[in-house]
């Protein structure tokens, strides 16, 4: 009988809870395709440090999972909670017919049950389907190989998602119940008969407080945008604080205002169906001032966290193919004092029995210079004492890094990137790393004169010219001076370079035998020749290290898929929250608005009016958060370039571009059926 | 002149097995400035008989003239527009939009038909004059007594100057002394305004207030009634004598 009851509810206002349930529905897949990524990825072709990163992966996403869990079970208590008020005519008739507060708890925990196990299983085959999609962006993000893929489903993924939503189910039961007991008829009875009381605000106090929230946004908005420098951890955290209460604080005045200043315009309020729509809106965004500021933070955090996401994650792609051009280098530390018995590194490989170019099909080899009398505070010049400033920790006794013109065009043809030239009393100053790149810039200002090596040089450029000689993912060359040949001192050399192209295609077995071949030479190098302490061997080595494209690669790729993966599930958890409180609060004001349609059909407004004002109603109320939540967002992401620019920030703005879309998708998506069902509620019967 | 011609109508409900005559060959006319109630006891098709004339229902047979033209051709947009721009609806339960002002409820049946905000503005001070509301124009309906409401209403109905004004069971939801007060401000615009009203009512002491009765059972003309030169005393014996020829469920209406 209950159970009848209970199925036959659900079926009635399933126009109520078709959002709801939908909502539900997305919750559980979203949870569930994430979870599962782990599993999913076992069944993909993947080196081990790949697979470490999918480790890494798993255990971020159970982390954020438990957050995650936390966002859901907040949104279905709210929207389980304003179902319940709907319904409480249905209550009170419950009661006047005798039927015990038990038995309508009764009533609500089956329909929870059926609510929850039929969304889960729904949301889970969903889920299912879309890992198997998921799987393939992982392929697609770690380059995985995927031709031994076959359809899986995550046992763990399964069961994680069914404890974590059945916990989540029981606290709504428990507050449900809870709830139920503390009904009381007679406010059941009179429920929905009272009709609504409009309250005007203050108007003065609005402007008062709007101005004074203004204000404080442009103070922030200052704070983050120019002074991003100067802000810790901890003021984050107070900016942040002081952000939401503005928010809040804007619109609870806009709300007051909103209505005033349209009604004053009384050619634009009293056109048409205008002035219903104005106080329709006003009664909405008025009851959901609170939620509409923490949908309005959820939005602006969401279009940050996707867009920096995003942005890493295509930075890495872009860096990897600019920054890292070729498969290998090695890099050695010379002892300048020493002298060696060797000229180079592939010398000393071939006294050892290793031909290391017969593994490259293209290599250069060439060395690095200091001047002890070149530094880099002699470089800064005058701007030595605001770079002193900035960068306290900065050593501004450490020799510039001289090349080679010649050695420099060399790797350049290498990379594939353009050469330099320049006359005899010329240099170049290179730099990558933007921070770097305006300090020495002002150096290079205020004079372009250097003395390398007792040549007087100038510079070719009153700038800094993009280059660098490491590979790598970043841009994190500091400043390298490009000279003439002639003016180096060959004994001066500090560093040598052996960087190259692997001929055989097998990269990783190429480089495997690289490694093995030249630890060999570098064991025997070693145990030969006078031990001295600081070099090796009979060389003038004081240390080597490698680095290869493969390793790189992996690492990047993995960071940037890390990224992406937690921005994405972070951010779709916090749309769907957004747009299911939205939807739920548009649908039940046009059920409770039902009658109003009714009587404006009644006194002549044309159709088309009606769905014009429910259509200007329905976007004007998605959009207000939107719109403030976007605002914040342009200064937000200023803060956020500052850090993001050791990426690289050209392609903020495809990563922009990107995220608008998923909210637009999302988003709109929500705002969309809204509109249609609620178009549907209000159609007349006829 | 005559504004309003019933000819022959007809309304059936249901289907062929079972089948509902609403209204059984009705016809009648109303001239122009005439103030006519229709009498029926519930379920006697009055309340078909006004959708009916105001286009929310349509006819099953018969014609219905407003001003010469056949409103039982009209459809869809025309359809709209033909309520707006010429009738003036009053209901039993107000229908007030909660969410405005008493002064944005009257102006708003104005700006549906696109008037600018001034004409708007004199329109709705020159009605409220009329129905003695001035005082609670920038009151919300939750603020007003149903008197109240149901003048607001009545300004909304006939704000817009329709050549025929609807009233369905207008004081349906009122006390006696907010009643009294409403009909003679219906009588008011009746004789002063001189709009057109027709007013369905199972209330004879309501009834009383109009100028002719047309009664209504089991969806025929029972009887007719003028005033004349009654005063409203006399008039309301009248009615009370038909109505209990009437008989059956009218007589518990009284």
């Amino acid at each position: 009988m209950l159970f009848k009851l209970s199925l036959s509810n659900i079926r009635k206002s399933l126009r109520d809870y078709a959002i709801y349930f939908f909502t539900l529905i997305i919750g559980v897949s979203v949870f569930y395709v994430f979870n599962a990524i782990g599993g999913q990825a076992a069944m993909l072709e993947m080196s081990d440090s790949q697979y470490e990163m999918i480790q890494v992966l798993e255990t971020l996403i159970s982390g954020t999972s438990v957050f995650v869990a936390g966002v859901l079970g907040l949104l279905i208590v709210y929207a389980s909670r304003f179902l319940m008020k709907r319904r409480n005519r249905e209550f009170a008739l419950y009661m006047t017919l005798g039927m015990s507060k038990r038995k309508i708890s009764a009533i609500l925990l089956l329909e929870t049950l059926m609510i929850g196990v039929g969304s889960l299983f729904v949301g889970l085959l969903i889920g299912i389907g879309l890992s198997q999609l998921s799987s393939a962006i992982v392929a697609n993000m770690f380059e995985a190989d995927m031709t031994s893929y076959r359809f899986t489903v995550s046992g763990g993924a399964i069961v994680k998602t069914v404890v974590y939503f059945a916990v989540m189910y029981l606290v709504v039961m428990v507050f449900n119940s809870f709830v139920v007991t503390r009904m009381k008829l007679i406010n059941l009875m009179q429920s929905g008969k009272k009709s609504e009381q409009i309250k005007l605000k203050n108007p003065v106090l609005c402007v008062v407080v709007f101005l004074l929230a203004a204000g404080l946004l442009g103070y922030l908005y200052y704070q983050v945008g120019w002074r991003s420098v100067r802000i810790d951890r901890n003021d984050a955290i107070a900016i942040f604080a002081a952000g939401s209460a503005a928010t809040f604080l804007i619109f609870w005045s806009v709300s007051g205002m909103l209505l005033r200043v349209l009604m004053s315009m009384k050619s634009v309020y009293f056109k048409g169906l205008n002035s219903f729509t104005f106080r329709q809106l006003s009664s909405k965004i008025n009851t959901m001032v609170f939620s509409m500021s923490v949908i309005c933070l959820m939005l602006f955090m969401t279009i940050c966290t996707l867009s920096a996401a995003f942005s890493i994650r295509n930075s890495m792609n872009k860096n990897l193919d600019e920054l890292c051009p070729v498969d290998y280098e090695l890099a050695i530390n010379l002892d300048t004092d020493k002298q060696s018995a060797y000229s180079d590194i592939i010398e000393v490989c071939e006294d050892n029995g290793y031909d290391i170019t017969s593994d490259f099909s293209d290599y250069v080899n060439f060395k690095t210079y200091n001047d002890p009398e070149l530094l880099l505070a002699d470089s800064l010049g005058d701007a030595l004492n605001e770079a002193l400033k900035q960068f306290r920790f900065l050593d501004y006794e450490a020799p510039e890094q001289l090349v080679r013109l010649s050695d420099y065009n060399a790797l350049m043809e290498l990379y594939g990137r353009e050469k330099l030239s320049m006359a005899d009393d010329e240099f170049i100053m290179l730099c990558n790393y933007t921070s770097m790149i305006n300090l020495r810039n002002k150096g290079l200002s205020v004079g372009t004169e250097r003395t390398v090596f007792g040549h007087t040089l100038r510079s070719k450029y009153g700038t800094c010219q993009d280059g660098f000689i490491d590979i790598s993912t970043e841009h994190i060359n500091a400043g390298l001076i490009v000279v003439p040949d002639n003016v180096i001192e060959v004994s001066a050399a500090t560093t040598e370079y052996f960087i190259g192209e692997y001929s055989s295609k097998d990269k990783a077995a190429a480089e495997q035998e690289v490694h093995d071949s030249y630890d060999a030479v570098m064991r025997t190098v070693s145990m030969s020749g006078n031990q001295e302490d600081d070099v090796l061997g009979e060389t003038n080595f004081q240390g080597y290290m490698w680095t290869t494209k493969l390793e790189i690669k992996e690492a990047a790729v993995g960071l940037g898929a890390i990224v992406a993966f937690l921005g994405l599930y972070v951010g779709l958890v916090f749309l769907i929250a957004c747009g299911a409180i939205l939807a739920l609060k548009e649908l039940s004001d046009s059920v409770d608005s039902i009658g109003r349609y009714e009587t404006l059909r009644k006194i002549g407004a044309e159709e088309s009016d009606i769905s014009r004002s429910l259509l200007r109603q329905t976007w004007i109320f998605f959009l207000l958060p939107l719109v403030l939540a976007g605002i914040h967002s342009v200064f937000g992401m200023k803060f956020l370039i500052f850090f993001l620019q050791i990426f690289g920030t050209e392609n903020v703005g495809s990563s922009v571009a990107m995220t608008a879309l998923m909210i637009l998708l999302i988003y709109g998506g929500y705002f969309l059926v809204t509109y249609f069902c609620s178009k549907g509620i209000i159609k007349g019967k006829r | 002149m005559e504004l309003l011609k019933i000819q022959q109508i007809e309304k059936y409900y249901g289907s062929k097995s079972s089948l509902t005559k609403a209204i059984d060959d009705i016809s009648f006319s109303v001239e122009k400035g005439e103030f006519v109630a229709i009498m029926g006891a519930s379920g006697s098709g009055k309340t078909t008989l006004l959708n009916c004339i105001s286009t929310i229902d349509r006819v099953t047979a018969g014609h219905i003239y407003l001003e010469g033209a056949d409103v039982t051709l009209l459809k869809g947009r025309g359809l709209n527009k033909f309520r707006r721009d010429n009738l003036g609806f009053i209901f039993q339960d107000f229908n007030l939009l909660d969410t405005l002002t008493a002064y944005e409820n009257i102006a708003l049946a104005l700006s549906i038909q696109k008037k600018s905000a001034k004409e708007i503005d004199a329109a709705v001070k020159t009605v409220s004059e009329q129905l003695g509301i001035t005082d609670v124009l920038n009151k919300y309906p939750y603020q007003m007594s149903g008197g109240q409401k149901q003048r607001v209403a009545s300004a909304r109905a006939i704000v817009t100057g329709p050549k025929l004004v609807l009233a369905d069971e207008p004081t349906g939801a009122l006390d006696s002394k907010s009643a009294k007060l409403l009909l003679e401000r219906f009588r008011y615009l009746n004789r002063e305004c001189g709009t057109t009203i027709m007013m369905v009512t199972h209330d004879s002491f309501t009834a009383s207030y109009a100028s002719r009765i047309i009664f209504i059972k089991d969806g025929r003309i029972f009887s007719e009634l003028s005033r004349g030169d009654d005063s409203r005393k006399q008039f309301f014996d009248k009615i009370i004598d038909v109505v209990t020829l009437l008989g059956g469920d009218m007589s518990d209406a009284l």
